[in-house]
């Protein structure tokens, strides 16, 4: 008995360092895959697009994560937020001459302070009050962005262009090698703070507000305050996102940011799991997987199983979110999880 | 002036349709306590079916009745083998579901009829009567169809024993499966209902904003509006509340047109419709979460 009672905390220590050693060695191949592959062109600048942009949306989805996930509020407008990022940095950009990477805090701060304003009315609001505020906001949105008095800035249903920054300091990178750097540098700081604020004193008072909002307000906590600093975090954290995205994409328009792209964040965060943080690594790559591949999908399985009709791939957007709320309740992250602890309780039995 | 009354009269016979979709949701709202996200889709969805039946050649009315009744057993089919499992689950769950059905909606309609603009017919003829200069033969339709579909409910609810079951299933569960009412369909029921709503509105409204898998996006936030000013648990609130809605939305048109017009100041316009109701849904619920008629409630801990 003694034995396996002291065994387990070394299992648990051990398991936990191997888990940051194999993390950080990942880091470091990923980091150093521009400069492996070079202009050989082994890997196209296309892939190394498509992989900024799954990180893009595990930003994103990290956002929701945090204020859905480990909040306990519910967003279907997270998508307005991605898009103030984007066109802030835009705009910035345009107009400005503002240098790429000084768009980023700018974009950060001006969604701190939208999301934390629009959370001081939200806050009022739970569940499916709160769901619908977002969704009006999600819908009204790429209206607002036409919205005439803006126009000189936004450049209305046109949008704007930008140009991809070249690689600094001559370095042998093509853009999209050394955006995909950016971009994962920024992911990885971006994680890092909020895995320590979900391990300190505020990131515990976010949780206890999502088990029992009444608990941990009797207990102290300040509950309208932290959900509305949790809402402007969220939004900081997908604001960031769509600055990325808007970079490396070259392009923003009122269009791009329909309620599609709410939708999309939403799923990602269930697909991954949303009280997790590696569920947001997941739900980003699957945002971006469905959006490049379900098309060709969708087509693939249609021919299969000789439907008579052309299935779209919000299709199986829908059926994937419905299924998991049954199946996975904690996404595939949550899945994982359960799994693995199955397993080990088979094994030590 | 004549612009105005003409603008107040287009705005009651878009707050019919903006009614019978509040009134759809406070349906579902009463009996379950969820904000049905997929409401204006499914309402879409069932437009396109009435549109198919004309298209094989059924005339309007019948045409109609059916998809009556196809979106009547849709709503039951939806609660019994989709969201009975989900009795207990979280708000979060509830409402993902919702996002899913809505996404498969609408890429169904987009798959099945193409995503392009349709035009729908309008079963009322187009006659000139005395005050066709204020308002057309089809709007009118819309008025009265809306206002027919709301006393039938109300009867429904209030004369038929089926209708006092469904009443008392929705206030107190508990009490209500005590003395025998089958508390489970009725909640079924309610959703088909609901459906069958929905599926008049789409009809009304497609020949004014064309059918196309867009088309009730903004009406179904209408229709939130609606329900929230006039209170989402009274369902006579929600109606008042809708043509409310719709009347304001002309308004708001219209004296943003007159600003532009003397002053040279462009502040709102027909492009920033759905901002104004996104503004109408915060206000609301953020200073009088109850609704105008709305009962407030209170929740013992």
């Amino acid at each position: 008995m003694t034995a396996i009672t002291t065994a387990a905390p070394v299992a648990a220590e051990t398991s936990r360092n191997l888990t940051r050693t194999l993390l950080i060695g990942l880091l470091l191949v990923a980091a150093a895959l521009p400069f492996l592959v070079g202009k050989s062109g082994f890997i196209s600048n296309f892939t190394f697009l498509q992989l900024s942009l799954m990180i893009v949306y595990a930003i994103a989805v990290l956002g929701l994560n945090l204020l859905t996930g480990f909040n306990g509020q519910i967003s279907l407008g997270h998508g307005a937020f991605f898009a103030v990022g984007a066109y802030t940095a835009a705009i910035l950009i345009e107009h400005y001459g503002v240098n790429y990477w000084l768009t980023l805090p700018a974009a950060a701060l001006i969604c701190f302070v939208i999301g934390y304003l629009f959370g001081l009315p939200a806050l009022r609001l739970e569940g499916h009050y709160l769901a619908l505020a977002t969704f009006g906001l999600a819908i009204a949105v790429p209206q607002m962005l036409k919205y005439k008095h803006l126009e000189p800035l936004t450049n209305g249903v046109m949008g704007i262009n930008l140009l991809k920054p070249d690689a600094p300091f001559g370095l042998p990178l093509s853009g999209d090698q050394w955006m995909y750097l950016v971009v994962l540098v920024v992911a990885v700081a971006m994680f890092w703070m909020a895995r320590n604020l979900l391990n300190s004193r505020p990131g515990r008072a976010m949780v206890a507000i999502r088990d029992h909002t009444l608990a941990a307000g009797t207990m102290g906590i300040d509950t309208s305050r932290y959900k509305a600093t949790v809402f402007g975090i969220s939004a900081l954290y997908v604001g960031v996102a769509g600055a990325l995205h808007a970079i490396i994409f070259e392009f923003v328009s009122p269009d791009s940011f329909r309620f599609e792209l709410s939708i999309a964040i939403l799923v990602g965060a269930v697909v991954g799991g949303v009280a997790s943080l590696p569920g947001a690594v997941i739900g980003g790559i699957f945002v971006q997987f469905i959006e490049k591949y379900a098309d060709a999908m969708t087509k693939k399985l249609t021919q299969a199983i000789h439907l008579p009709l052309e299935l779209q791939p919000w299709t199986l957007y829908g059926i994937t979110l419905i299924v998991l709320i049954y199946v996975m309740p904690g996404g595939i992250a949550g899945g994982l999880a359960a799994l693995w602890a199955r397993l080990r309780r088979h094994k030590g039995g | 002036m004549e612009q105005l009354i003409q603008q107040i009269a287009s705005g009651l016979a878009s707050g019919a349709i903006y009614a019978l979709v509040a009134l759809a949701l406070v349906m579902i709202f009463t009996a379950t306590d969820h904000l049905n996200f997929a409401q204006g889709e499914m309402a879409m969805f069932s437009t396109y079916i009435c549109w198919q039946f004309i298209q094989w050649g059924f005339p309007f009315w019948p045409a109609l009745g059916f998809t009556i009744l196809f979106s009547f057993l849709l709503g039951v089919a939806i609660e019994r083998v989709i969201l009975r499992p989900l009795h207990n689950a979280s708000v979060l769950s509830i409402v993902v579901v919702f996002i899913g059905l809505l996404a498969i909606f609408h890429s169904l309609a987009g798959g099945i009829w193409s995503h392009t603009i349709k035009n729908f017919p309008s079963p009322f003829p187009n006659v000139t009567f005395a005050g066709s200069g204020y308002i057309g033969a089809h709007q009118i339709g819309m008025i009265l169809v809306s206002l027919l579909m709301l006393f039938a409910l109300f009867a429904f609810f209030r004369f038929t024993p089926l209708g006092l079951a469904m009443r008392a299933a929705a206030q107190n569960p508990v009490s209500a499966r005590l003395v025998g009412v089958k508390v489970d369909w009725m909640l079924a029921l309610g959703w088909g209902l609901a459906a069958a709503v929905g599926a008049v509105a789409g009809a009304m409204v497609a020949p004014v904003v064309y059918l196309e898998p867009n088309m009730m996006a903004s009406i179904l936030l209408y229709g939130f509006a609606g329900a929230l000013v006039g209170g989402i648990s009274n369902p006579a609130g929600a109606v008042f509340g809708g043509f409310l809605v719709g009347v304001l939305e002309n308004l708001v048109a219209y004296f943003g047109n007159l600003t532009e017009k003397t002053f040279g100041i462009y502040i709102v316009g027909n492009g920033e419709k759905l901002t104004v109701a996104l503004i109408i849904v915060i206000t609301i619920l953020t200073l009088k979460p109850a609704g105008l008629f709305g009962r407030t409630t209170v929740r013992r801990v």
